[in-house]
């Protein structure tokens, strides 16, 4: 690793995407500067930067821009290998991906259509469905601590941004209850563990404001 | 080599995704058994039980195991063996823009070629040009490079099989033209250069 690396990540305060990467960052120590983006007004250096998307995440090494939160993750674990975030096992790397993959795609696309949605019903219907994925990852927590097992890992810091401290602050912004402990006891388990974890806990957007923020969001669409 | 050693793949013969697995497969010389499955009839038990999540195709089993999604599969194959044809680049910059584009194939250009081809007429015109932009950002990439890998076939190329063969029969089928030669020359050249490979033009449907 060059003497002076310089690392800078173009951000949002409650995007799950950028922060499951401050979180690999912080896991391997590694210093950055960031750059808050907001929504509506995007910045000069993230339109240059990421011309095609215009979103965050975008993490830029020593003048290289990398965008994708899931390719960000693996590109900081092969260049900076120390605390390893994905197995080194091929097996065990093709199923974490898979589950990422799950997460972001199917898990929360449901998720955030079912705070869209303005009738109850609906939403139940919707919670019902995140339910039954949410099941594949309660089942591939037991007998671990942490989706990496003994220590934080890639799916921790995917599942983990996008689930307990995002998806589930909507809903409880809504009321509704989707992840109850009698059902998911080994998700429950595991947010706590997450919740213990030093570098998990301060890459987390503020509680009660991403509650807000997210009802905002909600509710924009519900109105659109 | 025992049984459990043994590469079994489900697939389906005209699935875009399924034949990137086998393509990665000829290319790194590894042997493999091929269970054709009959994903929009009858799925068959064997598939139910190694795929329970999504049911579908491709599938690979390799000791007893199984992987599913077409790229998570071919990562695994260049996880496993090291030794052959290299699908990703070394360096970690160069494997994450190959990471990044074909995500962008994936995510972007197939998916806005099948609405435009399949979708509602009320929303053809918005994913025609959705699909034309994104096939412009391919072309761009490409440049004037043999493949999206280099010299070589890479992951985005194994990406993109969808666009070297399947492009053109979808536009012929449905009568919606979005890649032409003279709008896409580059393209156009790559996707003659990738389905003459002898190891792809092996796995290609009739």
């Amino acid at each position: 690793m060059a003497e002076k690396d310089q690392v800078k990540l173009l951000g949002i305060w409650a995007s799950p995407f950028s922060r499951r990467v401050e979180m690999a960052l912080k896991l391997k120590g590694i210093p950055y500067d960031y750059v808050e983006e907001i929504l509506e007004n995007k910045s000069p250096l993230l339109l240059a930067l990421n011309p095609i998307h215009k979103k965050v995440p975008v993490l830029v090494h020593n003048g290289k821009t990398i965008l994708e939160s899931h390719v960000i993750l693996e590109y900081i674990d092969e260049t900076w290998p120390h605390n390893p975030i994905l197995p080194q096992d091929p097996y065990e790397r093709s199923k974490a991906r898979f589950f990422a993959k799950l997460v972001d795609e199917q898990i929360m696309n449901v998720g955030f259509v079912s705070m869209a949605r303005a009738d109850e019903k609906g939403r139940e219907v919707l919670a019902e469905q995140a339910r039954e994925l949410i099941m594949y990852l309660e089942k591939e927590l037991v007998g671990k601590d942490y989706f990496g097992g003994k220590t934080v890992g890639f799916l921790d810091f995917v599942a983990g941004s996008l689930i307990p401290f995002c998806l589930e602050r909507g809903w409880e912004g809504i009321g509704l209850e989707v992840i109850t402990e009698e059902k998911f006891p080994e998700f429950k388990k595991w947010v706590k563990n997450l919740e213990k974890v030093e570098i998990v806990k301060d890459c987390v957007p503020p509680r009660e404001k991403h509650v807000e923020h997210m009802n905002y969001m909600a509710e924009r669409v519900r109105s659109s | 080599m025992n049984q459990e050693e043994q590469v079994k793949l489900m697939g389906l013969w005209g699935s875009p995704f399924s034949k990137r697995v086998e393509m990665v497969l000829k290319l790194k010389g590894i042997p493999y058994e091929y269970i054709e499955e009959d994903v929009y009839g009858n799925k068959s038990p064997m598939l139910l039980k190694y795929n329970p999540i999504h049911k579908k195709v491709p599938v690979l089993i390799h000791n007893g195991r199984s992987i599913a999604e077409s790229l998570v599969i071919v990562e695994y194959i260049e996880d496993t063996w090291k030794t052959s044809h290299k699908i990703l680049p070394q360096d970690p910059y160069e494997r994450a823009m190959a990471r990044f584009w074909a995500k962008y194939v994936d995510d972007k250009v197939m998916l806005a070629v099948r609405k435009a081809c399949w979708g509602p007429e009320s929303e053809r015109e918005k994913e025609v040009k959705e699909a034309y932009e994104g096939l412009k950002c391919l072309e761009k990439e490409l440049g004037d490079k043999l493949f999206f890998g280099g010299d070589t076939i890479g992951f985005v190329d194994i990406a993109a099989d969808f666009i070297g063969y399947w492009i053109g029969i979808f536009q012929e089928a449905s009568g919606v033209t979005i890649m032409t030669a003279e709008e896409f020359p580059t393209l156009q050249r790559w996707s003659e250069d990738f389905v003459g490979n002898n190891f792809i033009k092996e796995v290609l449907p009739p």
